[in-house]
């Protein structure tokens, strides 16, 4: 055991701060560009280094380098340190770019590939539907091949950002009458930018717009914009939400939040003094460390067991539920050390003079967590079967 | 960065916990739990033959010169087996002449206790939940006079490590004159309990060393922390299993998702700490700026979670979990040893918020 980097890793970390002291943030004239165009350039010239996508081909815009997850971990601390533009967000570069690697046709990852890298081509992901939500096998939303075309009609619906967004991957019923369920979807992408598609955003419970419906009237897409083959869209998916689980499961954003849960109450008062002197307040963060520190060391023994090819077994599951469960616990303690400002509603857009009502976009996005990507109860059900080895229902 | 058991490591841990299962399975772990006096010490003697009393003594004393780390995997594995057998005073008597004895007494005694020539036990609290050096009262002098409480197989051991007023150690002869030895009625029966009274008792005290005391405590909590990540992980293995077994409605119990819940949150709650206590051992001996404030974490987080999990799995075993010869009893009740023993885990939280510099 040796929480230290070898020194072939010091010396990466060293190449990486040299990069990171010359290019972030920008200098002279580029200093006056417009933030994102900053961004832009810095991240490119991250990718030239092979310090960003790092799992993708050079000829796709990525910087093809041989997997490393301790190169990996060194890039984020060290980008996050001096908070340097990291990979762009968002359900195009997590989930589609890692499945079209996977499972795309040449011309499909040449295609939409590097314009998804560079933001130019924003997703939206198109999976639940108002009657298929944990149970995704039940995809209603029908796709016909007709004249070389898929003809698509039906409803999807907590698609994020999808008003923005220029593309869907879409999970389609194709196959009407293939059984079991899952063996009629497919995986097919469809532009968003057409007469039969319309896009509403739902209004969500902090008072944002996140999510959509999206309903397909007629819409239409090439026959050759599906991902795999017609029936195969249940396993080309599965691809895809394991990684979107993974990166929701992190356990980095777990200690953030904690740290900046631990600043909130240095910086509020109970009974006119601050409010980390208060002794009920010192023991509940103690306890709450409890929980944040043993999924930092789980999140370090996995890693280390994923570079040694073991397998981390049942705790991989779990991670999810595990940071759903501290995003609760954080906004317990929140709500008691912001006092009265429970009362007030969350700021829409963040601001540096937002005050500490900002905590109310924890407190109740903490719920949306626990929800997203596979409620709580689902992963229950996930680590009892898969996990546990206990029967399926 | 490697967070990760060596090979070593892991042979080590599947030999004692297969050992224990052929020395010590359930029924035997019954049988002696039952005796009038819950000791067996061919048991211990196994364990001493496999190199556990050795582990951690300098190789200049007969001893194999491992890390807090090696302690703390043999720790997870008695917990996770209930073992009977006095490992936590032996440990602790041993690191204190390590780091605190003479010359002479290390000579005459870490041989002895590397080869289990000797049972050896620590006597800290004075009543009142006195666990922390700075609580210890009993006057350091040559001749010993007070009290001290659950001094774990107490009535087995012959060599005693006493706590001093200010953090001082000396060791005493178990058959000194002066020293009454009576066993308490403790709940757990695999470590049993004797209060003692000392009057006007020989001691031999440790010259001692800069932070000894703090090490000696630290080194506990980390063992506690280590036994009760063992043992909460045994009861809820022991809960899923019975969950697959048991039919109720015509079906195994465990395909009901009320209970799979159940058991999925308990199994939550135990499964991702075992890098509390990995880290806390691995501080012990390598981050000395850490080592405290993760000792006191691991002890607070993973003896609460010990108990309310052991609570929970006899719930999950319905009716035969209340009964006497189900294993969880065992397991509830040397939680309640680990959760008390060193102080409980508000203690160690309250310890663990002042040293995380809040």
């Amino acid at each position: 055991m040796d929480l230290k980097y070898s020194a072939e890793y010091e010396a990466f970390r060293e190449e990486v701060k040299a990069f990171l002291e010359n290019n972030w943030p920008l200098k002279g004239e580029e200093a006056k560009l417009r933030r994102h165009q900053q961004q832009a350039l810095f991240r490119q010239r991250a990718v030239e280094v092979g310090y960003l996508y790092r799992s993708v081909p050079r000829q796709f815009g990525g910087s093809e380098q041989p997997a490393d997850v301790l190169k990996g971990q060194i890039i984020r601390e060290e980008f996050g340190r001096v908070r340097a533009p990291v990979e762009l967000p968002g359900v195009g570069t997590a989930m589609l770019v890692p499945t079209l690697l996977q499972c795309g046709s040449d011309w499909q990852k040449e295609y939409f590939i590097p314009k998804t890298l560079s933001g130019e081509y924003l997703w939206a992901q198109g999976y639940s539907e108002p009657n298929a939500g944990s149970d995704l096998a039940s995809v209603k939303t029908r796709a016909e091949l007709k004249d070389g075309k898929w003809l698509i009609n039906g409803q999807k619906i907590w698609s994020t950002l999808a008003q923005y967004a220029r593309f869907m991957f879409v999970m389609v019923r194709s196959e009407p009458n293939a059984e079991p369920r899952h063996a009629g979807l497919s995986y097919i992408l469809v532009d968003l930018k057409q007469p039969g598609v319309t896009i509403r955003p739902l209004k969500q419970i902090t008072g944002g717009e996140e999510f959509c419906e999206v309903f397909f009237d007629n819409a239409e897409t090439p026959e050759d914009w599906i991902v795999g083959k017609p029936g195969e869209g249940w396993a080309v998916s599965k691809a895809t939400l394991s990684h979107e689980r993974s990166a929701l499961g992190g356990a980095s954003g777990s200690v953030s939040l904690f740290e900046k849960l631990v600043a909130l109450a240095k910086s509020v008062e109970i009974n006119g003094e601050p409010a980390i002197v208060d002794p009920t307040i010192r023991r509940r963060l103690a306890v709450l460390d409890g929980y944040v520190s043993s999924h930092l060391y789980s999140s370090y023994r996995q890693l280390s067991m994923s570079v040694n090819q073991q397998d981390p077994g049942l705790v991989t599951s779990m991670n999810k539920l595990i940071s759903t469960n501290i995003g609760h616990d954080v906004a317990r303690l929140a709500r008691d050390l912001i006092g009265d400002d429970l009362m007030l509603s969350p700021p829409q857009d963040r601001k540096k003079e937002d005050g500490n009502e900002k905590w109310i976009n924890q407190f109740i996005g903490s719920l949306g967590i626990a929800i997203a990507g596979g409620t709580s109860n689902i992963q229950r059900n996930v680590i009892a079967e898969r996990g546990l080895g206990l029967p399926r229902e | 960065m490697n967070f990760l058991l060596s090979q070593e490591q892991v042979e080590i841990q599947r030999a004692i916990a297969g050992f224990l299962s052929k020395s010590c399975p359930s029924t035997t772990l019954h049988e002696i739990y039952d005796r009038e006096e819950p000791y067996e010490p061919s048991i211990w003697q196994g364990l001493i033959e496999l190199g556990v009393g050795a582990l951690i003594v300098p190789e200049a004393f007969g001893g194999l010169g491992m890390e807090m780390i090696d302690l703390a995997l043999i720790s997870e594995v008695l917990g996770a087996n209930a073992a009977p057998v006095p490992l936590l005073g032996h440990a602790l008597v041993t690191l204190a002449i390590m780091h605190g004895g003479s010359d002479d007494q290390k000579a005459n005694w870490l041989p002895k206790l590397a080869a289990g020539e000797v049972v050896a036990t620590v006597a800290f609290d004075e009543g009142g939940q006195t666990w922390l050096p700075e609580q210890w009262r009993l006057s350091s002098s040559t001749r010993l006079s007070g009290r001290k409480r659950f001094v774990p197989h107490g009535m087995q051991a012959n060599l005693i490590l006493v706590g001093l007023s200010g953090g001082g150690f000396a060791l005493v002869d178990a058959s000194a004159e002066g020293l009454s030895r009576c066993a308490q009625d403790g709940i757990d029966r695999t470590r049993p309990v004797a209060e003692f009274v000392f009057d006007q008792v020989v001691a031999d005290p440790l010259p001692g060393a800069e932070g000894l005391a703090e090490k000696v405590r630290d080194a506990a909590l980390v063992l506690l922390a280590a036994d009760s990540f063992g043992g909460a992980s045994r009861a809820v293995e022991s809960a899923v299993s019975y969950a697959t077994i048991r039919e109720q409605f015509g079906q195994p119990i465990g395909r009901f998702q009320g209970l799979k819940h159940q058991l999925v949150n308990t199994a939550v709650e135990v499964e991702p700490s075992r890098g509390l206590y990995w880290f806390a051992a691995h501080a012990f001996d390598h981050i000395a700026g850490k080592a405290e404030h993760a000792a006191a974490l691991a002890k607070a987080h993973l003896c609460d979670r010990y108990l309310q999990t052991a609570r929970d799995t006899v719930e999950a075993h319905g009716g035969i979990g209340y009964t006497w010869e189900c294993d969880v009893q065992i397991y509830v009740k040397r939680a309640m040893f680990n959760f008390a023993f060193m102080g409980q885990p508000a203690v160690h939280f309250d310890r663990a918020a002042d040293l995380a510099g809040w």
